[in-house]
């Protein structure tokens, strides 16, 4: 009986598990690009930009995800621009964390010990050349175990699109156990779900990690 | 489309009373947070092994699940077990438990960056083990670890919002009440917003304050 009874709700879980994987995904691509644009700007940049980033990595480090989803959410309409949730979630969740993921590789960046730069610069690549050939890779191995933790945090954190009606793995789940009751195993299975999700994303970045740390300078960032 | 600022000033006041209980449950949970993350570092140093090895798993999926998913558990879950808590104080234990997870994690790397003379100085002293924990280990790991700590109470302080999903009326509860009921959603929660960044900002620099006071004192 209590088999019969989990089918009734597997398919609506596995849709809100699409969603949120799918989430999760978009708004890590949106994060690693701000985040290493901006991380980028900030380590090397000229002063003004390097101030418009900082103002931008302070504002989205230092208030709530949740309040800025909603702000997004409730002051875009007033401005005329209707989007999709999808969307708000995707760019909120995105900047949000791509905040924390630009002050990752702005440290990375700055770790990498002043002798690369000038050996570089004596074997006579140009600023550009060195920054791409020698800097970014091993300030892209640096960067990859705390980018990593980030992007568990994201994982988790796109629980919070179900505030802004977003039928994603954790809201399905509050809508069912309000409809079942089915109370423990329900949460029980998200809280798995979201447990092996995040020791895959882990499993990556160590993979990456080991691959960028052989030497291969050709690792790329994303995942 | 205008900011009304009359609007904004008119509902500082419930804003005010609400904020007041974000910052509650911030306190609430971290004071939990601690004593959680310091029972189980030391349960995973001092425990059998297969508690250990228990306690580190607990942690790890404590670690990557989302807190929103945990509160709703507590939530739920609880009371079917008999256990029956107000939604202010399951909240609390959600955060506390979450982050609790996060500094035994902390603790244990303060524990390890202790030397064993230190542990070998305190025992050849006659202390029993807990005297070593409270007047010779504690002492030394807590001040390096502050930054840490002061990361970790700013991170729940802004995942406190998420308590409004089981109706606590903290800020961002009330905030979006006020939303509902005047259709004007943009004031209440940017003001939200502003609350958030001044006390982030604020703690982020009393933390650097004590980071840089523990410093000059540990090396005199």
């Amino acid at each position: 009986m209590h088999a019969n009874y989990f089918l009734d709700y597997a398919g609506p879980l596995i849709t809100g598990a699409l969603t949120t994987l799918k989430l999760t995904a978009m708004s890590e691509c949106v994060s690693l690009l701000v985040g290493f644009s901006v991380g980028i700007a900030l380590a090397v940049g000229p002063g003004l930009l390097r101030f418009v980033c900082q103002t931008y990595v302070e504002l989205f480090r230092g208030t709530s995800a949740l309040v800025q989803l909603f702000l997004l959410y409730f002051i875009l309409p007033r401005a005329g621009i209707f989007l999709e949730p999808t969307f708000v979630a995707v760019v909120g969740l995105g900047l949000n964390s791509g905040a924390y993921c630009a002050e990752f590789v702005r440290g990375a960046i700055l770790a990498v010990p002043r002798e690369q730069r000038e050996a570089a610069h004596a074997l006579g690549l140009s600023r550009w050349s060195a920054f791409r050939l020698v800097i970014l890779p091993q300030a892209v191995f640096r960067a990859l175990p705390p980018l990593g933790n980030m992007s568990i945090d994201l994982l988790k954190l796109t629980s919070i699109v179900s505030f802004i009606t977003i039928s994603d793995l954790t809201f399905v789940a509050y809508q069912i156990n309000q409809t079942t009751f089915d109370t423990l195993r329900i949460f029980s299975l998200v809280l798995i779900f979201y447990f092996a999700i995040a020791q895959l994303i882990a499993f990556v970045f160590r993979q990456a990690e080991k691959r960028a740390g052989r030497g291969l300078i050709l690792v790329r960032p994303t995942t | 489309m205008t900011y009304d600022f009359a609007f904004a000033w008119s509902i500082m006041p419930v804003l005010a009373k609400a904020a007041l209980v974000t910052i509650y449950a911030t306190v609430c949970g971290y004071c939990l947070a601690v004593t959680i993350g310091l029972i189980l570092s030391l349960g995973r140093i001092h425990a059998p092994a297969f508690v250990r090895g228990f306690i580190a798993f607990a942690l790890e999926f404590v670690r990557s699940t989302p807190i929103l998913v945990q509160v709703f558990f507590l939530y739920f879950v609880m009371p079917r077990f008999g256990i029956r808590l107000p939604a202010f104080e399951t909240g609390v234990l959600a955060l506390g438990l979450h982050y609790g997870s996060y500094l035994a994690e902390v603790f244990r790397d303060g524990f390890q960056s202790v030397k064993a003379g230190q542990w070998e100085a305190a025992l050849g002293l006659g202390l029993r083990r807990w005297q070593c924990y409270r007047l010779v280990i504690l002492p030394q790991i807590v001040p390096p670890l502050i930054p840490a700590f002061g990361n970790y109470l700013i991170l729940m302080f802004k995942d406190t919002p998420l308590l409004s999903a089981i109706s606590i009326m903290e800020l961002m509860q009330t905030a979006k009440i006020i939303g509902s009921e005047t259709f004007r959603y943009v004031e209440p929660l940017s003001l939200v917003a502003v609350f958030f960044l001044i006390m982030s900002l604020v703690s982020a620099a009393l933390i650097k304050q004590a980071e840089r006071y523990y410093q000059r004192r540990s090396f005199r």
